[in-house]
């Protein structure tokens, strides 16, 4: 496909890789954070941490939508289906992540609540109008990319006048998680990451842009190269940060041009700004609370609001005591660090929500890099 | 679920809808965020929803300056040797 197929091609991701190991000085390190769960996958898929030199470390971040959903908002979605019995739409990742008494989406559809996958937000409101004597609530999650789409099934349902569409929504905003991934307290728990760098997301910068970035890159000194989330992308990013540390240089660069502009798309942020407010506070799988880290509906909207609508108050609840996801989230920890990878928890039965998402680090791991471990262990 | 694909637009339709073509497949997306989109043009299409233009220029550039960067890289490897 035009536009995907030439940013993997392998002879000019050999030139690129030649053009790193130029550059990167043999006498230091590099660790550099990818954000986002794309550019995991697109690391893990391609075989990118190959092609770099061996001072030269990728460390993933919490980017992955549905690896940040705490065990509590799953509940409240399960709680929806399962005791108010409304029509609970969603998207297809959420429906094996673990949540409470050892229920999923998928096993409480198979207790019979009524939940459906949709591919759009759109499905929603359909499944809203061709159901008017039931309740339909749309299960929104996700980073920046996903809150526009929201954002335009509740003013679609509102002008089609619906009462019976409303929307949990659980969307967060990427610059509030790279802040606490620099800042936090919980970086003394877990230890400090070395971090000389980030990758900046691909499709959350295209609604955003470049320049909420700009605050991070003077304000704690780190490079951030926002790049698009095919092979070539990431390395000729990875290039880009490795020429910024050794200038002593921190800006925010953007590979991704060919859909990234500084200002990003701002009919997009209107639309967002109309229909949602900042939360004081956002429970994040292993991150903890992030303060002002997510969305919620305003007054205005409050009739498409599901947790006006329903009692269905937020419990935080603690993750399975094996799981790493939490430090894995944070880059403090790899998958191949928790004790129960590959074994307990794999992608057919997960355990923690790292392992269920295609972008999730741990499933990424597990399925393109495990042998890979296996063959240096035999070796 | 952030993966995206750059979509070309086969066919504007009512009510900013919009055909795409994904490896001969047509797929209806909504072209709500976007303005001023015509036929022909890509889009990055997430969750049914196009969320940008995508710059033909730009994506040239971006091509030729790999092939740019890494020519010279391997020319200087090879002269090392
Ligand atoms: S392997 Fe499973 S249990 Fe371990 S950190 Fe990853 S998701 Fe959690």
């Amino acid at each position: 496909m035009k536009y995907i197929e030439e940013f993997r091609d392998g002879e000019l991701a050999k030139g690129l890789a030649a053009a790193i190991r130029q550059v990167a000085s043999p006498e230091r390190r590099y660790h550099f954070m990818e954000f986002c769960g794309g550019h995991t996958h697109a690391i893990s898929r391609y075989g990118v941490t190959d092609l770099l030199p061996p001072n030269v470390r990728m460390i993933h971040g919490p980017g992955c939508p549905v690896c940040v959903l705490p065990i509590g908002r799953i509940d409240m979605a399960i709680r929806l289906a399962l005791e108010a019995g409304v029509i609970l739409c969603t998207y297809g990742d959420t429906l094996r992540v673990p949540a409470s008494d050892g229920l999923s989406l998928l096993k409480a559809k198979s207790r019979g609540g009524d939940i459906r996958m949709v591919y759009s937000s759109a499905d929603a409101v359909i499944i809203a109008q061709k159901n008017p004597e039931k309740q339909v609530v749309f299960f929104a999650i996700g980073f920046e990319t996903t809150t526009p789409p929201t954002a335009v099934a509740i003013k679609q349902a509102q002008a089609l006048g619906l009462k019976n569409f409303s929307v949990l929504c659980c969307h967060v905003l990427t610059p509030a998680a790279i802040s606490n991934i620099l800042e936090s307290p919980e970086v003394r728990q877990w230890g400090t990451v070395p971090l000389d760098g980030f990758i900046g997301p691909a499709h959350v910068s295209t609604i955003i842009g470049s320049r909420p970035y700009e605050f991070f890159a003077e304000e704690y000194r780190k490079p951030v190269v926002i790049a698009g989330f095919e092979p070539l992308d990431v390395m000729q990013a990875v290039l880009m940060l490795v020429k910024q540390v050794n200038g002593a240089r921190a800006v925010v660069e953007n590979e991704f041009s060919r859909a990234v502009t500084r200002d990003g798309n701002v009919k997009a942020q209107n639309l967002v700004s109309e229909l949602f407010e900042l939360r004081r506070s956002f429970e994040w799988r292993g991150l903890n609370e992030v303060p002002y880290s997510a969305l919620r509906i305003r007054k205005a909207f409050a009739g498409f609001d599901a947790e006006r609508r329903f009692d269905i108050a937020y419990q935080s609840v603690p993750d399975n005591r094996a799981c790493e996801c939490g430090a894995i989230l944070r880059g403090v920890k790899r998958p191949q660090d928790c004790k129960i990878f590959g074994t307990v928890c794999t992608p057919e039965n997960p355990v923690g929500s790292c392992m269920v998402s295609s972008e999730g680090a741990c499933a990424a791991h597990y399925t393109y890099g495990r042998y890979k471990d296996m063959d240096a262990v035999n070796a | 679920m952030c993966l995206a694909l750059p979509c070309r637009i086969v066919e504007l339709l009512p009510g900013d809808q919009a055909m795409i073509d994904v490896s001969g497949m047509r797929k209806e997306i909504s072209l709500a965020l976007v303005d001023g989109v015509e036929v022909g043009d890509y889009v990055i299409v997430h969750v049914g929803y196009a969320l940008n233009r995508l710059d033909p220029e730009e994506a040239d550039k971006t091509l030729a300056l790999f092939a740019e960067l890494g020519e010279a890289a391997l020319a200087e490897a090879a002269g090392a040797l």
